[in-house]
């Protein structure tokens, strides 16, 4: 079972609050996707407002709250966002965004790898945002990241895993649980991320702007299972040659 | 510093147009400034269903099923320019007025019962009467109480704006009226207004003082709206690309032709408009596009979800009009005039989410010396 920080998650699939066409179908397309964990911008929701549109639909004892702090430019903003997420009952996890081009959203690997430093030695559990940079990804797991979550391709895109060679390097390398995370625009996106073995995925436009956001959620959690158990039943090598099915195939010949 | 064409060039741009250029520009993904020509001129009129689709797609891709909502605050109607077209013009004879502070926490406090988390405070350029000592006193009361303020008021100094941001401001919004000089020139009669490129200058100075976003517009009924939907492209994209930083976003307001002595020189119909805002979606998918209660109810609810992603709702364009018995003159009419629940509601019935509250004072430092305590 999936275990990030000490706390264990039987859904490897993570969901997300932004872009829904309302509360009451991202209530129901997180109950139908089966994940535990849920981040939410602090941008958008009031944590500590049970009345807020999208914390009154959610059920807390349901899911993780996974607050993210999505918005901030620099390390300093980010650590200010947790303060509050803290301040207002959020708890100690943290996604952590810093993203300071509005464009592209990527994120900022110098204030990432700052702000995460300073979290960790306040105490929080540090999910950090980043670009699939193997190094990056040691640096942050030195400073004491709880996780790290590369990104497939930039945030809303749906383009897949466009980064697989790196996130390769990631996993291969990893001490602490990989989410990949941003532009998995189709099961088969999520599938691909379990089936490299990435310890988990994160989905939210995908299925915010599907055509039935609900029945997608179904069948991100259907991929990301199927991608799972793929990746524990080992997988065969995908190689270049023909390679025959009886290992002796074509030796008849030999003595 | 950004530098638009000569406006004549812009229109050649657009008129050498061909029907291959519009098609690919349809088909591209990054259409650029050619492409962008090309979606604005005569030769794409046929293909206006082509463009809502393909701008429906991007914009629901980039932000999703939702859509911002905010309101104005009038404070002032104070105005030093001549500026033919505008309610506030200092020719004009109306019922002006400032707020005081405390009636202009009185007004925003009415919208933020009303719902509001998002404030836009506008006022006539008037330096004297509403300077930046006052917005900064009005954002310092404002702040904590508000997801986001923003500012359409007086171009002003990279200095100011940076003081304003650190007193609370999350954005600014200065329209160019016109990109075309020689209009220009002749709608800005007198005062600060009348110097073209210093106006031009402040988005950058702006975005260079660290504001969050940046809007840029063109009053649409000066000039040829074609041609300044080029300009506006043009300098959208030298803002990206000089700062990169800062959210971009655009405005259309567009005069109407019953509204006020000024009868809108080139009037620009709600297709000019739709094939403007679809034209600068495609060429940026990540641009905010307001469209605010200056259009009709019917307009409005059509364009949901086809591009633009801030929308007003229960907007009063005179300064105290939310509360005050004795408001001043209005700006302009509004051409929708519902309610926030009203507008709310059209939005939902479309499948979109009004959203209230989608940024955080705690963005913003208080100023070096609380940030160190």
């Amino acid at each position: 079972m999936l275990t990030i920080a000490g706390r264990k998650f039987r859904s490897r699939l993570f969901g997300g609050t932004g872009k829904f066409a309302s509360p009451e179908v991202m209530r129901e397309a997180l109950a139908a996707s089966g994940c535990e964990m849920v981040t939410v911008a602090l941008r958008r929701v009031d944590l500590g407002n049970p009345a807020d549109d999208i914390m009154r639909v959610l059920d807390r004892e349901r899911y993780l709250f996974l607050p993210n702090t999505s918005g901030a430019r620099d390390a300093q903003e980010a650590i200010r966002l947790a303060h509050l997420a803290q301040a207002s009952g959020g708890g100690e996890w943290l996604k952590l965004e810093v993203t300071p081009d509005p464009r592209t959203l990527l994120p900022d690997p110098v204030e990432t790898l700052k702000a995460t430093e300073i979290l960790v030695r306040e105490g929080f559990k540090v999910l950090p945002y980043i670009n699939a940079d193997p190094i990056l990804a040691l640096r942050l797991q030195d400073a004491g990241a709880a996780a790290v979550m590369p990104l497939g391709s930039p945030i809303g895109t749906n383009q897949g895993i466009l980064t697989r060679f790196q996130i390769a390097i990631i996993i291969e390398q990893a001490r602490v649980p990989v989410v990949v995370d941003a532009g998995l625009g189709a099961p088969s996106h999520a599938a691909e991320a379990m089936e490299m073995g990435a310890d988990a995925v994160l989905v939210n436009t995908a299925i915010a702007v599907a055509g039935d956001p609900i029945r997608m959620a179904r069948a991100f959690a259907m991929a990301v299972e199927a991608g799972r158990t793929a990746y524990e039943a080992g997988l065969g090598t995908v190689r270049r040659d023909a390679a025959a099915s009886s290992p002796e195939e074509g030796l008849g010949f030999l003595r | 510093m950004f530098t638009v064409p000569e406006f004549t060039a812009l229109q050649t741009a657009i008129a050498r147009v061909r029907e291959e250029d519009v098609l690919s520009a349809l088909r591209g993904d990054r259409i650029g400034i050619q492409g962008l020509a090309a979606l604005l001129s005569p030769l794409a009129e046929p293909h206006l269903p082509a463009m809502a689709a393909r701008a429906a797609f991007l914009t629901e891709q980039r932000f999703g099923r939702t859509i911002q909502m905010y309101a104005p605050v009038y404070l002032s109607s104070y105005c030093a320019n001549r500026c033919a077209y505008c309610g506030f013009s200092a020719d004009n004879t109306i019922d002006r007025r400032v707020l005081t502070f405390a009636e202009a926490e009185a007004e925003a406090m009415i919208l933020h019962q009303r719902g509001f988390q998002h404030l836009l405070l506008v006022s006539g350029e008037a330096p004297a009467k509403v300077g930046v000592d006052y917005l900064e006193e009005i954002a310092r009361r404002l702040r904590d109480r508000f997801a986001a303020l923003s500012i359409e008021v007086q171009p002003l100094a990279t200095g100011e704006y940076a003081r304003l941001f650190r007193a609370g401001i999350t954005s600014v919004a200065v329209y160019q009226e016109t990109y075309d000089r020689e209009v220009y020139k002749q709608v800005h009669l007198a005062g600060r207004k009348a110097d073209f490129d210093h106006r031009l200058d402040t988005p950058a100075r702006a975005a260079a003082a660290g504001m969050r976003e940046v809007g840029i517009g063109a009053l649409l009924g000066l000039a040829d709206w074609r041609a300044e939907g080029l300009a506006l492209g043009l300098h959208l994209a030298w803002l990206r690309k000089h700062f990169w930083r800062t959210g971009l976003t655009v405005s259309f307001p567009r005069m109407r032709p019953a509204e006020g002595e000024f009868k809108p020189l080139k009037p620009v119909a709600e297709r000019n408009l739709s094939q403007m805002i679809f034209a600068l979606r495609i060429f940026d998918p990540d641009v905010g596009l307001y469209l605010s209660t200056r259009e009709e109810a019917r307009y409005r609810d059509g364009m949901i979800g086809l591009g633009p992603t801030r929308y007003s709702a229960g907007s009063c364009t005179a300064p105290g009009g939310y509360g005050l018995a004795d408001a001043g003159g209005e700006q302009f009419e509004v051409g929708d005039s519902r309610s926030l629940a009203e507008v709310s509601a059209a939005i939902q019935a479309k499948g979109f989410d009004p959203v209230r509250k989608d940024w955080d004072a705690v963005f913003q430092a208080k100023g070096v010396r609380q940030e160190a305590a």
